[in-house]
């Protein structure tokens, strides 16, 4: 069913993730994750990478109240896959009633996402695999204590760098190349955008991604009571765009207008103190304000 | 009505036969023609469902497992390198208890890197859950991917099976094989009926959870184990019924001459042919010599095979594999199966016939030989790595051939 969202007052009012699960407080992941339960409903099969949310389904307890299943770090597109093709056979064959056929969605974090799942991801898009992709990035592998992955932002400290040197592989753009039904960036801290995300991937079929920033309070070394500020100033200093492309084009949901200073950003979280204190990183600093004016300017015409 | 097929046509047909809906597929040597042949009976509509490329034999392995866990019935084919990149889904997904067929066509395992055959990569999945039938000839393999299905579809199994035939030896040479109708095969394995393992609106469930601590942990390891061991007796029921629709019977252990013997070769997959080849000349110089193969590896049967040797003198165990800094396998195996067994045979044990390297007839006149010496000292030979002198002969002008290239392109000899 699709919903029509316009304003906050529009977004579902029961919520259907169950609470108590293991995940941390103030997990982003987990906030973007009830969001879009909500909208995508029970009738759904959540196929896991692994991940900080593998251990969502911990035996004997779920918090989905539709089907879950846990594959590895690197194959849950293929799960998806399986998962498909076999509702697929059994519909056409008259194996099964439609009322039971369900909406396959795979579930990741970055670490697989950007890094040892791209490869299954890749081939999955380009069989034209009818899934949502979400993928909670809190730029590291969180699960394990936060080492970095390819989605980790330059200059963070991580477990297992002191400043990170990578640039953040941009996930969104490489799922753009690919010319997928759909695919969107989104963060909890902005619940309509995200809805009206949700609800036009709903409307479509093929490879659809939902790419979520997942503010990550031990990760990133903040208070989990400032995840969803620190997720609106990721919005409003432009490091995190939220886009979506579809029918071929890429399109900015939020244009932030003013936008504050990156630093502003930068500075709620202890993974950056570095660029601050004992001095000021001035050259780093500016270098990474650099780059969102230059993304900005170049998207800005 | 009889076909020449290939052993690689014959697993096609297998899966054909049995109905399969499902086929993620990726290609290596030497199983191409395996998913070329059902890729074509998906085009033309002679099987229904469909066959899927995937990127890696790592996704290939999930897919057929998510497919399975779904509901439908999954096939899928692999070869060495393919196996081992695929292992850590090999061993994941028993666990999920979705049965499904998938053949393996033994090749070495790289290092070096070769195309021909061992059981190095079967052997290396040997322990994770999958269940395993080796075959020895093109009919077999038709005939096992049907008793596979029914094994492993077995509620008291609903275990993955692995179906193993040796790359060329099998999977290029064509035997007569005996192609049953559809309908027959279809009596035989009915479609299948997931019953409560399955993806559905109406009933959601949770597959592979994660369990925190090791008690439920081992719980359900020990539940993949005690039905995988269920599988000995299943096996029996299910190969009779074959046996009584088919006419063919494949024994869990196929014995060969091995009643009145009191020497036996033992060894699994196609070389097992020419050792029955030697038993019946050796018969003819009055040598009671036998051959024990078995067939169903993983549930290892174990009280069979201790019924086929259990007063024999001695046993040439011929393992076409090594486990590095250990030997073979099969010989390791059969000496726990053995062990404080009364009237347990000494066992002689030879690695030969890795990456397609033959054995030869002299050969298995040779270990014969060694056999009836162990049997007159009343103690095993030394472990041997079969190798000749004219191999060793052939080997060093190779090196020397390589030594003259380097030297050739400025390597330092």
């Amino acid at each position: 069913m699709i919903n029509v969202i316009h304003r906050m007052k529009d977004l579902p009012s029961t919520h259907l993730l169950g609470t108590g699960t293991p995940m941390c407080a103030g997990c982003g992941g987990l906030g973007g994750l009830h969001q879009i339960y909500d909208l995508l409903g029970t009738r759904t099969v959540f196929v896991n990478a692994a991940g900080c949310m593998t251990l969502l389904a911990a035996y004997p307890f779920t918090p989905f109240r539709g089907s879950w299943l846990y594959t590895a770090m690197a194959s849950a597109p293929a799960g998806a896959q399986g998962v498909r093709d076999a509702l697929d056979i059994l519909l056409e064959q008259g194996r099964m009633p439609r009322d039971e056929d369900l909406t396959t969605v795979v579930i990741t974090g970055d670490g697989s996402a950007y890094g040892m799942g791209l490869s299954a991801t890749s081939a999955a898009i380009e069989r034209g695999l009818d899934f949502i992709y979400f993928c909670y990035d809190n730029e590291g592998y969180g699960n394990t204590g936060q080492q970095s992955s390819s989605a980790t932002p330059h200059a963070a400290r991580t477990a297992t760098s002191r400043s990170h040197a990578g640039r953040k592989k941009d996930l969104f753009a490489i799922w753009a190349a690919h010319q997928p039904a759909y695919a969107a960036t989104v963060i909890a801290a902005e619940p309509l955008d995200l809805a009206k995300k949700i609800e036009k991937a709903k409307s479509l079929r093929g490879p659809r991604l939902i790419l979520s920033l997942a503010p990550c309070p031990p990760g990133w070394d903040f208070d989990p009571a400032d995840a969803i500020t620190i997720g609106r100033l990721a919005v409003r200093s432009g490091i995190w765009p939220l886009k979506e492309y579809v029918d071929g084009r890429i399109v900015h949901t939020n244009r932030p207008h003013p936008r504050v200073p990156v630093e502003d950003y930068l500075k709620t979280q202890g993974r950056f103190r570095h660029l601050f204190e004992p001095r000021r990183d001035e050259t780093l600093l500016a270098e990474i304000q650099a780059r969102v004016d230059a993304y900005w300017a170049s998207v800005d015409t | 009505m009889k076909q020449l097929l290939t052993g690689n046509a014959a697993a096609a047909w297998g899966a054909r036969l049995a109905g399969a809906d499902y086929v993620p597929a990726f290609p290596i040597t030497p199983q191409t023609e395996i998913i070329e042949l059902l890729a074509q009976w998906f085009a033309t509509g002679e099987m229904g469902g469909r066959l899927v490329m995937m990127e890696s034999e790592h996704s290939m392995l999930t897919a057929a497992a998510a497919a399975a866990a779904t509901g439908v019935r999954a096939f899928t084919a692999t070869s060495s390198q393919g196996l081992l990149y695929a292992m850590e889904m090999l061993y994941t997904v028993p666990g999920w208890r979705a049965p499904f067929v998938l053949v393996n066509v033994s090749r070495g395992l790289a290092s070096p890197i070769t195309l021909e055959s061992d059981h190095n990569d079967i052997l290396a999945a040997r322990d994770s859950g999958f269940l395993q039938i080796h075959c020895a000839g093109c009919q077999e393999v038709l005939d096992s991917v049907l008793l596979a299905y029914r094994l492993a579809e077995d509620e008291r199994v609903r275990l993955p099976v692995i179906v193993n035939l040796d790359g060329f030896t099998l999977s290029f040479t064509r035997e007569p094989v005996a192609v049953p109708l559809a309908a027959e095969a279809a009596q035989f394995l009915p479609q299948y009926d997931a019953k409560n393992i399955r993806f559905r609106a109406s009933k959601p469930i949770s597959q592979a959870v994660a369990v925190l601590g090791g008690s439920p942990y081992s719980y359900f390891r020990y539940e993949t184990h005690l039905a995988a061991l269920n599988a000995v007796d299943v096996y029996e029921e299910v190969a009779t019924d074959f046996a009584k629709r088919f006419g063919r019977r494949h024994a869990a252990v196929e014995c060969y001459r091995s009643d009145d013997a009191e020497y036996l070769y033992f060894m699994i997959g196609a070389f097992a042919s020419k050792a029955m080849d030697a038993v019946d000349r050796l018969r003819e110089t009055g040598m009671r010599i036998g051959l024990v193969r078995p067939r169903l590896l993983r549930p290892y049967p174990v009280n069979a095979l201790r019924r086929a040797l259990s007063g024999k003198k001695a046993v040439a165990v011929i393992d076409q594999n090594l486990s590095m800094g250990k030997g073979g396998v099969l010989v390791t195996e059969l000496a726990s199966a053995l062990y404080s067994e009364p009237g347990a045979p000494l066992l002689a044990s030879y690695v030969a016939g890795l990456g397609g390297r033959d054995i030869s007839q002299e050969e298995f006149f040779e270990i014969a030989g060694e056999l009836r010496g162990a049997h007159t000292r009343g103690s095993a030979p030394a472990p041997r790595l079969l190798y000749t002198a004219e191999e060793l002969r052939e080997l060093r002008k190779l090196q020397a051939i390589a030594a003259v290239e380097r030297e050739e392109i400025g390597g330092r000899k």
